[in-house]
């Protein structure tokens, strides 16, 4: 009888686990219907916005303006908007984040490293609100003055605030992609007589492209859809081209301004901010699944 | 001038650069501080923390704004925590090596990148709209735990990992079933990773802006909100609410609600390197 019992509880713990795994699963299936409801979500409000706008018109008319009374659907503004805060961004952030990384990989002292590796990540935990008040009330005056012709608001101050808050993605990651390539190569570089130049720049860099390639891309991507400080310091005039010293608009700064207002759902200018969200979401995810056919492809280069 | 003396003039010119890189960094993070601190610190008093929000600069405060976002805080805890942990342990302990496994996996690295007003129309669409929650607490919480349960659930796999399998081993050998042994020896041995894991995400759960704007987050709101059904703002609302208004008194406003939220922010961060380092220094295998 004694084994009876036994098997009795057992069978409990057994079944208990059982339910305890499948509620597990369940928290972790909650990652694809994320996945699916964004795709989803997009496609549906898309679909029906383009019952009503033409798909060429989308894509090739130059103005965008669905709130005003003469309607124009043409993404080109909000995309030439998007495209030139990035560059402004990766202008800044690449060349910086990248130096900082070498430097301290290659010339700093251990301790310097560890206390200023973490201290420069404090740029990405500050919240993007406060950048968009600091472009807009420090760096647009601060840049006016040396060039009074410069719009109050302007991609410039945007552009380079945002590349600033992206800096340490571009600086940590590359440093520890720097971090993992074997010591043997360094080494043999300096063995060879190498300044500590020439070692970070023909051996090092190179050696972990790769890890560089996968920071700069989620940067970028970062970037593309950053929204408090566009939205704040870039002005809200969706305007097609790439003069970075005028008023323009992002796609997500677009989002934020008819959100902003009272828009009556299943209108069609609630449907715009779906059909400009998921030109947003296609340009992240392609940037994105790049970096993570890299990172699988390369990564396990020097094991 | 020969050819060594001109690399190491290269050589030296780069280490310069390369401090002055970090520098400016951290210069641009002073001049930020020092700007807002400067301009917002006389502001804050008991009567800007308690205060409703209201038309003249002089009276508002930002009492809603921190009920919001207390809020937002407590709720995003409750629903993002069990699931992300949970999600974590699955994927780390159960599901190891399945094609599932690397689906689940390639889907949380895309999904960490998706920029977070798209969650903002996720939230939109299914918690205001097809579950009806209108543009209350709840379904901002629900939105942003969306959002950072990526964050959370490699957190929570990277501190498993880190537990060495000589612990499980005995402790299976010992007779504990799989979940005795998570529950038991794994989970309490990798506590510190996976809560500092989860105190960096709510952290950035509480700076996020847009994705609340779209969930439909108000701008006025002229109550703290009593219960998950309520209409809420926060903080970085209230701010961007502030910086786009002309009047200088508000700026002064918005600059005293940035101390406010930073201090909030790097409060939590600090936990989290406090929490990660007491883990480190307790637990050597």
């Amino acid at each position: 009888m004694k084994n009876g019992v036994q098997n009795d509880s057992f069978f409990k713990m057994k079944f208990s686990e059982k339910i305890i795994v499948t509620l597990l699963k369940f928290a972790a299936s909650i990652t694809i219907l994320t996945t699916i409801g964004i795709i989803m979500v997009l496609l549906f409000e898309t679909i029906n916005f383009f019952k009503e706008v033409s798909f060429w018109d989308f894509i090739t008319d130059k103005e965008w303006t669905p709130l005003f009374a003469q309607k124009h659907f043409g993404i080109l503004p909000l995309v030439t908007g998007t495209l030139l805060t990035t560059f402004i961004a990766i202008a800044v952030a690449l060349p910086v984040g990248l130096t900082i990384a070498i430097y301290l990989n290659m010339y700093a002292p251990k301790g310097f490293r560890k206390i200023f590796k973490p201290l420069l990540e404090v740029l990405a935990a500050v919240p993007t609100v406060v950048y968009g008040f600091f472009a807009l009330t420090v760096v647009t005056p601060f840049l006016q003055s040396i060039y009074p012709d410069l719009a109050g608001f302007n991609a410039l101050s945007a552009g380079i605030v945002m590349g600033i808050m992206i800096i340490p993605f571009v600086s940590s990651l590359s440093e520890d992609a720097l971090y993992a390539v074997p010591k043997t190569l360094k080494e043999a570089a300096f063995g060879m007589g190498s300044t500590r130049f020439q070692t970070s720049f023909k051996v090092m860099v190179p050696a972990a492209s790769s890890g560089i390639m996968v920071s700069i891309i989620l940067a970028i991507s970062r970037a593309i859809g950053e929204t408090m400080i566009v939205a704040i310091a870039a002005g809200q005039q969706p305007r097609f081209g790439f003069d970075p010293t005028v008023p323009i608009e992002t796609i997500t700064a677009y989002i934020v301004q008819v959100s902003m207002g009272d828009v009556p759902h299943g209108s069609l200018e609630y449907r715009t901010i779906f059909a400009a969200g998921i030109t947003l979401f296609v340009f992240t995810f392609v940037l994105n699944s790049v970096s993570f056919w890299i990172k699988k492809r390369y990564q396990e280069k020097y094991d | 001038m020969t050819n060594a003396q001109k690399n190491r003039i290269i050589d030296k010119s780069f280490q310069v650069f390369g401090i002055v890189c970090t520098f400016f960094g951290l210069a641009i993070l002073a001049i930020l501080l020092y700007n807002i601190v400067i301009q917002g610190a006389a502001r804050i008093d008991w009567d800007f923390l308690k205060d409703l929000p209201s038309r003249r600069p002089q009276k508002a405060g930002i009492y809603t704004a921190v009920m919001g976002t207390i809020w937002i805080l407590v709720l995003t805890t409750m629903i993002a925590f069990p699931i992300g942990v949970g999600a974590g342990i699955y994927l780390e302990e159960y599901a190891k090596k399945t094609k599932l496994a690397s689906l689940l996996e390639i889907n949380i690295a895309n999904l960490a990148g998706v920029p977070s007003i798209i969650y903002g129309l996720l939230g939109l669409e299914i918690f205001v709209r097809i579950f009806g929650l209108g543009g209350s607490v709840l379904a901002g919480s629900l939105t942003l735990s969306l959002l950072i349960l990526p964050i959370i659930i490699v957190a929570t796999r990277e501190a498993l990992k880190a537990v060495p399998s000589s612990i499980k081993d005995a402790s299976m050998a010992l007779g504990a079933s799989k979940w005795q042994t998570i529950w038991n020896q794994t989970l309490p041995a990798s506590i510190g990773g996976v809560l500092t894991g989860v105190i960096l995400a709510i952290s950035r759960a509480i700076g996020e802006t847009a994705p609340l704007i779209v969930v439909g987050a108000l701008a006025y709101v002229p109550f703290a909100p009593s219960s998950p059904m309520d209409e809420f703002t926060v903080m970085p609302i209230q701010i961007f609410n502030w910086v786009s208004r002309p009047q200088h008194g508000f700026a002064v406003n918005a600059s005293a609600a940035i101390i406010v939220l930073l201090l909030i922010t790097f409060m939590m961060n600090g936990i989290a390197v406090y929490f990660r380092n007491k883990w480190q220094k307790k637990i050597k295998w």
